[in-house]
């Protein structure tokens, strides 16, 4: 009892959490025309057949269109938005806090019925936009608490200095605030990238007939069965959404090294 | 316009945006289901505009809701409570190790990133009839044939805490973080044992923490409908699941307006009982 034991468990819960996502990735490179064990040799053919596959490559595109749109919109939304709940004192703070993380508290099946079923009443049908608006109003809250956490760091007083040696509040924003801001705004655009080009829930409501993002095309792949093209659609997946915020870490982290010399 | 008024307006300039957007397109779609939820949707496939109580006679007393209902806040109380058991002692782990935090944490978000679908899928590979688990029996000759594994209830909940464990060791992992180690070891010297001084200062400490994973976890385990249907058979279908159907399939919004808010309702109240007891700022702690 003790130490040890918690130690063994912990590591069992990693191997949890990563035995089947390492599976995933072995199961890519099987040679095999079945994406099953036991696997009979090396080999990128899945790979290659992926590159070849006009549907995944198409749902690819509308992935990164969409979530580069979403984080920019996101983005700029939450930044401003960062900006007056720790900048001002703003009556109701708490309140206003709340109602714009609402959309991550509201379940998202709930979001995506809501949504669709009122922009539809607007005739706006199921398209891009409604699509965009989706992502847009899910990834929000998320760019909030991100940003606004890390905004909470930023000293005030280089601004104002900034401002008493007779610079502009717009001349001090772009040339003070914002380089000091840029690792939180960089986060926060992608954690929305990120959160949007894995979702799956609302995009499955919101998506017009015939347009796939990459998670539905793999829901759809699914309907079949379980092919190899899968395992090595899902492992550039990893690579993307697991890999992106690594290299971000690292090179937030070189940054702010070069900062401190 | 006085100094003063324009320092005061500078903050909803920057507010609008975003509160509009969240105005106009969480909060006033809200308020049109509810509306909607009272239309009745007629066998032509028009919307018949009125106030209308067939949706929510069927959507409150059909047995067949209720018993999904039912079923769907079992699956996600399980979830919790395996989620809680496995997490906990892990993040307890994270929060006292003398080895580098930051890097078992990132090691934790690490499958966090990795999309959910991808995470949902990868099951299928270790427990389908010619998967890992299946090949590695029938190899050390446990079995003679594969066994089906999949398509069950238990599948369904293996995937759902594969996807919530780390809200949950998150969760309890920041709270543990912020409790001073010398409280326990002043219990210590004060003559409890180990165990005693975890059970009496570290755990209640640790509570508002777990109890936010365990927020997080039900709510978004009793919302989801991709997991079952990835990983379930016919009949376990989930509360969500039965909205997908009504919205996309039966094309029947009005009575997927009326399904759509009975979610809300149940969910809803959680997250505003613990708001009333333990305040959203442990929630935003874990999350961002």
């Amino acid at each position: 009892m003790g130490w040890n034991l918690i130690r063994l468990w912990s590591i069992l819960v990693y191997g949890f959490m990563f035995l089947p996502v390492a599976v995933v990735v072995l199961l890519s490179f099987n040679a095999s025309e079945f994406g099953t064990f036991p696997m009979s040799g090396f080999s990128f053919r899945w790979f290659i057949e992926l590159a070849n596959n006009e549907a995944i490559l198409r749902a690819f595109r509308t992935s990164i269109a969409l979530g580069l749109m979403t984080a920019a919109i996101s983005t700029t939304l939450g930044v401003l938005a960062s900006l007056a709940l720790v900048r001002y004192r703003v009556p109701g703070a708490n309140m206003i806090s709340t109602l714009l993380i609402a959309p991550i508290l509201v379940p998202e099946v709930v979001l995506a019925v809501a949504l669709l079923l009122f922009l539809n009443f607007l005739n706006i049908n199921k398209s891009f936009v409604l699509l965009l608006a989706g992502h847009v109003i899910f990834t929000l809250p998320f760019v909030i608490l991100v940003v606004q956490a890390r905004l909470v760091s930023i000293r005030r007083d280089v601004e104002e200095a900034a401002m008493s040696l007779g610079a502009s509040p717009v001349q001090t924003f772009f040339q003070v605030t914002l380089p000091l801001m840029l690792p939180a705004v960089l986060a926060g655009a992608l954690f929305a990238f990120t959160i949007s080009f894995d979702d799956i829930t609302g995009t499955l409501f919101w998506k017009p007939g015939g347009v796939e993002t990459v998670p539905t095309q793999i829901f759809a792949m699914l309907r079949n069965s379980i092919s190899p093209e899968i395992n090595a659609l899902g492992t550039v997946m990893i690579m993307m959404t697991a890999g992106l915020p690594l290299i971000g870490m690292a090179v937030a982290r070189q940054v702010a090294r070069k900062r401190g010399e | 316009m006085s100094v003063e008024a324009r320092e005061a307006r500078q903050p909803w300039i920057l507010l609008s945006p975003a509160l509009t957007a969240v105005g106009l397109l969480l909060f006033v779609p809200l308020g049109f289901i509810l509306v909607y939820s009272f239309w009745l949707r007629t066998a032509t496939g028009a919307d018949q505009v009125g106030f209308y109580l067939d949706n929510w006679r069927a959507a409150l007393s059909d047995p067949f809701y209720r018993d999904i209902l039912l079923n769907t806040l079992k699956i996600a109380a399980i979830t919790t409570a395996i989620c809680a058991l496995m997490g906990y002692p892990a993040a307890y782990f994270i929060a006292r190790s003398r080895g580098n935090k930051a890097v078992l944490l990132l090691l934790l978000m690490l499958p966090f990133w990795i999309s959910y679908i991808i995470r949902t899928m990868s099951w299928i590979n270790i427990l389908g009839v010619s998967g890992a688990l299946n090949s590695a029996m029938l190899w050390l000759g446990i079995i003679d044939t594969p066994i089906q594994m999949l398509y069950n209830e238990p599948s369904v909940i293996l995937g759902l805490v594969h996807f919530l464990l780390p809200f949950m060791i998150l969760n309890v992992f920041v709270s543990l973080d912020g409790i001073d180690t010398n409280l326990e070891a002043a219990a210590n010297s004060l003559g409890a044992t180990r165990w005693q001084a975890f059970l009496q200062v570290t755990l209640p400490l640790s509570l508002p923490g777990l109890a936010a994973g365990g927020l997080l976890c039900f709510v978004l385990g009793a919302g989801t409908y991709i997991t079952p249907m990835v990983l379930g058979g016919p009949s376990d279908a989930m509360f969500a699941n039965l909205v997908f159907e009504a919205i996309i399939t039966q094309l029947n919004w009005p009575l997927g307006s009326a399904l759509s808010l009975m979610l809300l309702a149940v969910l809803g109240a959680l997250v505003l009982l613990y708001n009333r007891y333990l305040g959203m700022a442990q929630l935003m702690k874990g999350l961002g």
